[in-house]
């Protein structure tokens, strides 16, 4: 009899992701310097967009326009976005300038760009549902692009409706899974070793 | 001592067998969300964030109802910016192509709009009307199209004609459009036709294409662009309203907007067709981020300019590991 | 609440412009924070830590 659809992906899971390397408590020597705070910044700015975001999806699209605590929570949402991107791009610049792909790391630097790519395009949508000026003024400038690409037939910036669920529920969805994913290949490859890490010396300093 | 690129590779790939020191995940977790949340409220407490009411044809009607009144024209001649647009609005035209790709007009008409009915006729009909517009709402109802067509383009000729200053506008064979244009400027100062837009099809709207599409039509929407700064010719993808960071993470975007052959609508193919060519740029090179690490040249240069020396340097200098020559 | 310096916040802001190129002073404040938080992340020494177990 073959093995169990469960009992494979549950070896595969003990062996690659065991709860020791997703819940470490220690790490490589080498992992000293500040530029590594960002991966978990950037984590943290999402975890913040997300809350702000709730708060928001439970109000409603007009509530910060007409509530001083709406407009608290929306600037919340504003600066968190804000930082967001700061933090994932430094992160970005840090991973690149390590060479970071190396050592069978070429997924996590493809989800972590892809992310990336899909954080702009969730960023947009929310741009687009902010349902003042610049909503209107980057939707009717926004359609061209798309129209342009026949993407504008099934994807209708001018349709609030729309952009707004998928604002709300598919992009984050979305983004949330490509986020995890990376994260996951972080752990399981651990931090790529410095750029000319010598493996004889590895064992000094004990 | 160099090692094989595969040795290299091995070794990268392999759990690290070497020094590790104390690391609390949850810990580092939690300090990170805590910072983050308290630098957003006290951004927040500090400087707020952009909220600018949006535009409406009351607004315009108001501000500029001879503008108003020539679009509206233009919307029932079939000139509008809208009524020539092309897929998904219509087939009035075939839209932006890549070379042999025509995406545009390949991918048809899903968001059918009739500027004509839709704009006009449509929200005029829902009023409670002068004598004088139902009369000419009646005239044009009964008229045939082709009959339709000629007063509207006259119109909107003779218009052209006296650049768009109505009090020099020669008499001429116009039927009940002057009417219709006037009914619609009237009834945008009063403010029914921001919710008669909105309405039709039914009591629940959330689609608010034909808003947005009638307002491009006019200069007031393009004005306030330009005012606020975001016109894309100027970086104005990049900017938010007021004071406040706008979108820095799309300056490749806006860059190519800024520079020949894209910034010149004159200019074919690719000038005529910026908005199609830039997607399929930024398409190119967000493929081009996603493969860095298997460009060559790119992916090499990390270890060409060493800014990792400066991030591993405690282990270097632990290790005696010098910068490599060359 | 509107912020404290919402009233600033809500004018036009003011470009800085040469040839083609023209940006906010505000997207320019952040792109400049943005690369000295990388030479700081960079340059600044990490506090050395405990040893960790194997």
């Amino acid at each position: 009899m073959s093995e169990m659809w469960t009992a494979k992906l549950r070896n595969k899971w003990q062996k690659n992701l065991p709860i020791e390397k997703l819940l470490p408590d220690d790490q490589p020597a080498y992992v000293v310097s500040w530029i590594y705070v960002f991966g978990v910044l950037t984590l943290a700015a999402l975890a913040v967009i997300i809350f702000s975001g709730i708060i928001l999806a439970f109000e409603g699209p007009a509530w910060y326009h007409i509530s001083d605590s709406g407009l608290f929570v929306n600037s919340l949402h504003f600066w968190s976005v804000q930082m967001f991107f700061v933090f994932m791009v430094v992160h970005l610049w840090g991973k690149y300038w390590m060479a970071a792909w190396r050592g069978d790391r070429f997924r996590t630097w493809a989800t972590g760009a892809i992310a990336f790519v899909a954080s702009i395009a969730t960023a947009f949508t929310g741009y687009l549902v902010q349902t003042n000026f610049d909503s209107q003024w980057i939707s009717f400038e926004a359609k061209d692009g798309f129209n342009s690409m026949g993407i504008g037939a099934f994807f209708n910036v001018t349709n609030l409706g729309q952009m707004l669920l998928l604002h709300v529920a598919f992009l984050p969805l979305i983004l949330g899974v490509l986020t995890v994913i990376h994260v996951l290949m972080v752990r399981r490859r651990g931090v790529v070793p410095p750029i000319d890490a010598i493996p004889t010396l590895s064992e000094v300093g004990r | 001592m160099t090692l094989s690129k595969q040795a290299k590779h091995d070794f990268d790939a392999a759990p690290w067998s070497g020094k590790t020191k104390r690391y609390d995940i949850v810990k580092e977790g939690s300090v990170a969300v805590a910072f983050v949340a308290i630098a957003a409220i006290v951004l927040s407490l500090l400087m707020g964030s952009p909220d600018e009411a949006p535009l409406t044809f009351k607004g315009w009607a108001v501000s500029n109802a001879d503008n108003f009144y020539v679009t509206a024209v233009q919307e029932l001649a079939g000139t509008s910016g809208s009524a020539t647009y092309g897929g998904p609005y219509n087939k009035a035209s075939d839209g932006l192509n890549v070379g042999p790709l025509w995406l545009q007009k390949w991918a048809g008409v899903t968001h059918p709009v009739d500027t004509v009915n839709e704009f006009v006729i449509a929200p005029l009909s829902t009023q409670v009307m002068s004598t004088e517009i139902a009369s000419a709402l009646a005239t044009w109802k009964a008229a045939a199209e082709s009959q339709k067509h000629t007063w509207a383009t006259a119109y909107d000729d003779a218009i052209t004609k006296a650049e768009g200053k109505l009090s020099d506008v020669a008499p001429g064979a116009y039927g009940p459009v002057p009417a219709l244009a006037k009914g619609l400027t009237d009834m945008a100062k009063g403010g029914a036709l921001d919710a008669a837009l909105l309405s039709q099809g039914g009591f629940f709207q959330t689609d608010n294409t034909k808003q947005i599409l009638f307002f491009g039509d006019g200069s007031y929407l393009d004005d306030a662009g330009t005012e606020a700064n975001l016109q894309g010719g100027t970086w104005g993808m990049m900017n938010e309203t007021g004071r406040y960071p706008g979108q820095a993470w799309l300056w490749l975007y806006s860059f190519w907007y800024q520079i020949p052959p894209f910034n010149n609508e004159e200019s074919a193919p690719i000038g005529a067709n910026a908005d199609a060519y830039i997607m399929v740029l930024m398409g190119l090179l967000s493929l081009g981020l996603i493969l860095i690490p298997v460009i060559p040249g790119v992916k090499s240069l990390p270890m060409r300019i060493p800014i990792h020396r400066g991030i591993w340097r405690q282990y270097y200098d632990a290790n005696g590991i010098k910068r490599r020559k060359k | 609440m509107t912020g404290w310096i919402s009233d600033f916040m809500n004018h036009p802001a003011t470009y800085l412009k040469t040839g083609w190129l023209q940006i906010s002073v505000s997207n320019l404040i952040v792109i400049v924070l943005m690369l000295i938080i990388f030479a700081l992340a960079i340059l600044v020494p990490f506090p050395k830590d405990k040893e960790g177990h194997k």
